[in-house]
């Protein structure tokens, strides 16, 4: 089964109101300095509305954002072109994208330290229900890919994956690590 | 853009309608034709938006990142989809929904399509359409198919078209409506869509239904074709009819429609808008875009001559059958009742939901039932906002909501008895925002967050005023919390800023040479009455400082009013001078060095920029003498306006144009400083400098504000009547607008401001 259009939420640790105001000057750089692998094209505001998708860097391959659905923050990367290779290298972009993101906004001065990037879980998705259907027969089928993915990222039963099983929304798996995530060692292993 | 693209169309074989699903097959063809460059672009860029794909800021490639413009380097150079608009770049999907109406199927579709297309928001226009941002070209038939798939269409929801067909969204539950208008509105919208007689306007075309005539649900006056459901006895019998109104209009100058018919029998309803619609299209200009819209005919022609012609053109149609058959088939599945029995109110709860119940709940005329409205924040709703109100929509309502002017939306049919439940499941989902319709509940266009004729943000500035009032909202004054704000990105109205108690619009000023975001402070708007009245504008303010305005304007207010006076009449009771002099310190800008915190717009850290900075040629001096003609010129616009309100209309349309003689003149000098006083001289000067060489051409308006400059010209010597001296006082202040578009785009920075 090839998939496209990975969507991949690094989920953040964080205590009480976080503001997201900071992140749209940086995003604004980001996009005059094109700093990302993509062409970035604007930022969107959306912090008024709740559990929303924060502030959003629209590029033109991909979206990031420092999201609140679920009402919980995290850094998501949603692919919108389609990409080459295989389905664990569209895997390993999307997560790249989504580390790397996290240490330029954990190195940037404005945002002082008052975002964690602490993280134990992500969120691995495809925002396509046409080719990935939120249902057991697409997690049946992808289940062994995702398994691969993740046993290369953090060893074989040192993680869980749990099936979001919500018809309605799009097909996603819950990655969980025992222990923070080592997002420097990830970053080297991902590299391309 | 998506894998699934060629998957769609497959998969939902047999669950379109075949018509539509043909439209959407040529579609996708022309689409192919474009990319092989076999379509004209301006032809393809038409036939787009007449599916509704429509373009967005920074299409034409060009972006500026507050320091320069620069150009964003998209995959695809060619072919494009319109001039200047590159296929790569992000677009607007605009969808119509009739009278705003919506069921669960087609909220999950929006919020799939929300998901996959567009940005995870699906946003609520001020006519009832959701709008979703950041789509590609090539997935657009792929969310039509989905969308076609649950019964709506976005044909025509763009372009030179019949637009939205909009309606009260408590039509059939409204205590003080005189009938549903739902059916007849859904009759019309499924008549008029891809008639024949609408393929060739020169402008788009709104129709818009109200069930009364003194709320302002429906906004019948600022439509092209508005209809008040009005009911008269006769023989001992209640009849139906619509006191029918054509040739309203907000845009950059509005008009209130004229009265067409005091009582249109419903079966004339459809033959009247289909010979409106053909005489429209054979008479309506075609050429000049800025005087294209129906409001502009019926001006010209005269109501009783348009109405002349229009009879006489509907006598000579032929009979068509779906008059009746779309009328008596809209009319047996109106019925949207609840099945369950109404019980009692609960009153106790919560304090948010004790607010929730004064500002977001009102009662419908069937005893027991309530409506209940969800207010969304600049008119933003999330995929999964939108999956749980189609839960509450399932189980609260028959099935159904409706969206509203307001980008709101409005649960109906909602049992007394349900609605501490009903709040709670508002609440789980997020959607349970007391303020409907009250001053926090701020309307905005999307302004320069995504539209290409955006000045100002005026979506930045809403969030902002929308935090600012919400947080004090308990503490304030019911006369304040009753007032109405809208904002507007530009002076094209999408935010209906003018029928606003608080309106702005958003123009660009420039302070020691660099552009400053401004916003234009219309007051004297009036909601109520279907829009009853428009609002002039009093001084333009820097963006920034437009939050203070609303709370001095309210503060005085309530400070000042009267036992029951209406804001509109408090403004008008103080006098546009009175009310200048309270904000005009806000109008000043510290130096560029002094403060910059004003030469970037609300939730836009960017220093704000329309086009390029750039040092121009001209002497300093020069360019100073032309900021001073522009603030002179404005100045005079304003006399103009004191003028109209002290019901010297003749005065003040000879000084308005006189403000737009002022700005030519102040151009002008630009290039010829010795420009005489002579005003034929100064017209033909204007003209062949500024008008031949299209230098004061506005990047979309074209000419259309320098021609009203030659208009006011040709008009000189004609008196004025109250309607002709308030049209020229807007013309005017439009063109100085363009005057300083035209000066800023010159790119002349004056030497003091470089000193």
């Amino acid at each position: 089964m090839e998939i496209q259009h990975v969507n991949l939420k690094l989920h953040l640790r964080h205590s009480g109101v976080v503001d997201l105001e900071p992140l749209i000057p940086i995003f604004h750089d980001w996009v005059r300095e094109q700093s990302c692998e993509e062409t970035l094209v604007d930022v969107a505001d959306y912090r008024h509305v709740p559990a929303g998708p924060g502030i959003l860097l629209v590029g033109h391959e991909a979206d990031y954002s420092l999201d609140w659905s679920d009402n919980r923050l995290g850094v998501r990367y949603n692919r919108k072109a389609r990409l080459g290779g295989a389905n664990q290298d569209r895997f390993r972009q999307a997560l790249r994208a989504v580390l790397t993101t996290c240490r330029k906004l954990e190195e940037d001065g404005r945002l002082e330290g008052k975002l964690g990037f602490e993280s134990r879980e992500f969120e691995l998705g495809v925002n396509d229900r046409l080719l990935a259907p939120n249902n057991e027969e697409t997690y049946a089928s992808l289940s062994p890919e995702i398994g691969c993915f993740c046993d290369g990222l953090f060893g074989r039963n040192n993680y869980s994956a749990t099936h979001q099983s919500d018809p309605r929304r799009r097909f996603s798996v819950l990655v969980q690590t025992p222990f923070p995530m080592d997002r420097s060692r990830l970053l080297n292993d991902l590299s391309p | 853009m998506k894998a699934s693209n060629h998957l769609w169309k497959e998969r939902l074989a047999g669950d379109i309608d075949e018509p539509l699903n043909r439209e959407i097959d040529i579609f996708e063809t022309e689409i192919d034709l474009r990319r092989q460059e076999k379509v004209d672009e301006r032809l393809f860029a038409e036939t787009r938006l007449r599916r509704g794909v429509y373009g967005q800021r920074y299409d034409n490639g060009q972006r500026h990142d507050g320091r320069v413009a620069r150009s964003l380097e998209y995959p695809t150079a060619n072919p494009t989809k319109g001039p200047n608009t590159l296929w790569d770049a992000p677009g607007m999907q605009r969808i119509k929904i009739p009278y705003g109406g919506l069921n669960g199927a087609q909220l999950e579709v929006m919020a799939e399509l929300a998901e996959e297309y567009s940005d995870g928001i699906a946003h609520v226009t001020t006519r009832q359409d959701f709008q979703l941002h950041y789509v590609h070209m090539e997935d657009t038939p792929s969310l039509m198919r989905r969308l076609g798939a649950v019964g709506i269409t976005t044909r025509e929801a763009c372009g030179n078209s019949v637009r939205n067909v909009t309606a009260c969204p408590f039509s059939g539950v409204c205590p003080d409506e005189a009938f549903n208008v739902t059916p007849y509105a859904k009759a019309l919208s499924r008549f008029l869509l891809g008639h024949p007689d609408c393929q060739n306007f020169g402008r788009k075309f709104k129709p818009a239904f109200s069930g009364c005539s003194q709320h302002a649900c429906g906004l019948t006056s600022m439509h092209d074709l508005g209809a008040i459901a009005v009911t008269r006895r006769e023989n001992g019998v209640e009849v139906r009819g619509f006191e029918l109104y054509v040739g309203g209009g907000l845009g950059a100058v509005p008009y209130q429609a004229k009265l067409f018919d005091e009582f249109l029998l419903p079966e004339q309803l459809l033959p009247t808008a289909q010979a409106i619609a053909r005489v429209f299209a054979r008479l309506g200009e075609k050429k000049n875009r800025a005087r294209a819209r129906i409001k502009f005919l019926v001006h010209d022609l005269g109501i009783e001559k348009f109405k002349a012609l229009v009879l006489e053109e509907r006598d000579r149609l032929p009979e068509d059958p779906r008059w009746k058959q779309y009328l008596s088939e809209a009319l047996a599945a109106s019925g949207e009742e609840s099945p369950q029995p109404a019980g009692d109110l609960s009153e106790s709860g919560s304090p948010e939901y004790r607010q929730w119940l004064k500002t977001n709940v009102r009662p419908q005329k069937q005893t027991g039932f309530v409506v209940a409205t969800i207010t969304l924040p600049l008119g933003d709703i999330t995929a999964d906002q939108l999956r749980s109100l189609a839960d509450i929509a399932r189980r609260f309502t028959p099935d159904t909501v409706r969206t509203t002017v307001e980008q709101n939306v409005v649960l109906r049919w909602v049992r007394q008895c349900d609605l501490a439940e009903l709040f709670q499941a508002l609440e789980s989902a997020q959607l349970a925002r007391p303020g409907a319709s009250n001053v926090v509940d701020v309307v905005a266009c999307p302004g320069t967050d995504t539209c290409k004729l955006g000045i100002s943000s005026s979506r930045g500035l809403a969030a902002e005023l929308q935090h600012r009032l919400a947080s004090k909202s308990a503490e304030m004054d019911q006369a304040i919390q009753d007032l109405h704000i809208k904002v507007s990105g530009c002076f094209n109205s999408c935010g209906q800023h003018h029928i606003a108690d608080l309106g702005f619009y958003g123009v660009s000023r420039k302070v020691g040479g660099y552009a400053v975001p401004h916003f234009q402070v219309v007051l004297g708007g009036q909601w109520t009455q279907n829009a009853g009245s428009y609002g002039l504008p009093i001084v333009a303010i820097p963006s920034k400082n437009i939050p203070e305005v609303v709370s001095r304007l309210g503060e005085r207010y309530v400070s000042d009013r009267n036992q029951g006076e209406s804001f509109q009449d408090f403004i008008k009771r103080t006098g546009k001078l009175q009310v200048r002099k309270l904000l005009e310190d806000l109008a000043k800008v510290p130096g560029y060095e002094t403060d910059r915190s004003n030469f970037s717009d609300w939730g836009d850290p960017r220093e704000y920029s329309i086009s390029d900075i750039g040092k121009g040629e001209c002497a300093g001096e020069v360019v100073t003498a032309v900021e001073f003609d522009l603030a002179a010129a404005e100045r005079q616009v304003f006399e103009a306006q004191v003028f109209a309100e002290e019901g010297d209309f003749q005065q003040a349309g000879e000084t308005a144009r006189g403000a737009m003689l002022h700005a030519a003149r102040g151009l002008i000098k630009i290039e010829f400083l010795d420009v005489p006083d002579d005003r034929d001289e100064v017209v033909k000067e204007f003209r062949t400098r500024y008008f031949d060489t299209e230098k004061i051409f506005d990047p979309f308006a074209g000419p259309k504000f320098a021609n009203y400059f030659f208009a006011a010209h040709r008009s000189s010597g004609n008196g004025h009547t109250p309607e002709s001296s308030r049209r020229l006082i807007e013309e005017a202040q439009l063109f100085i607008e363009a005057c300083h578009g035209c000066f800023n785009r010159m790119g002349l920075v004056p030497s003091a401001a470089t000193a």
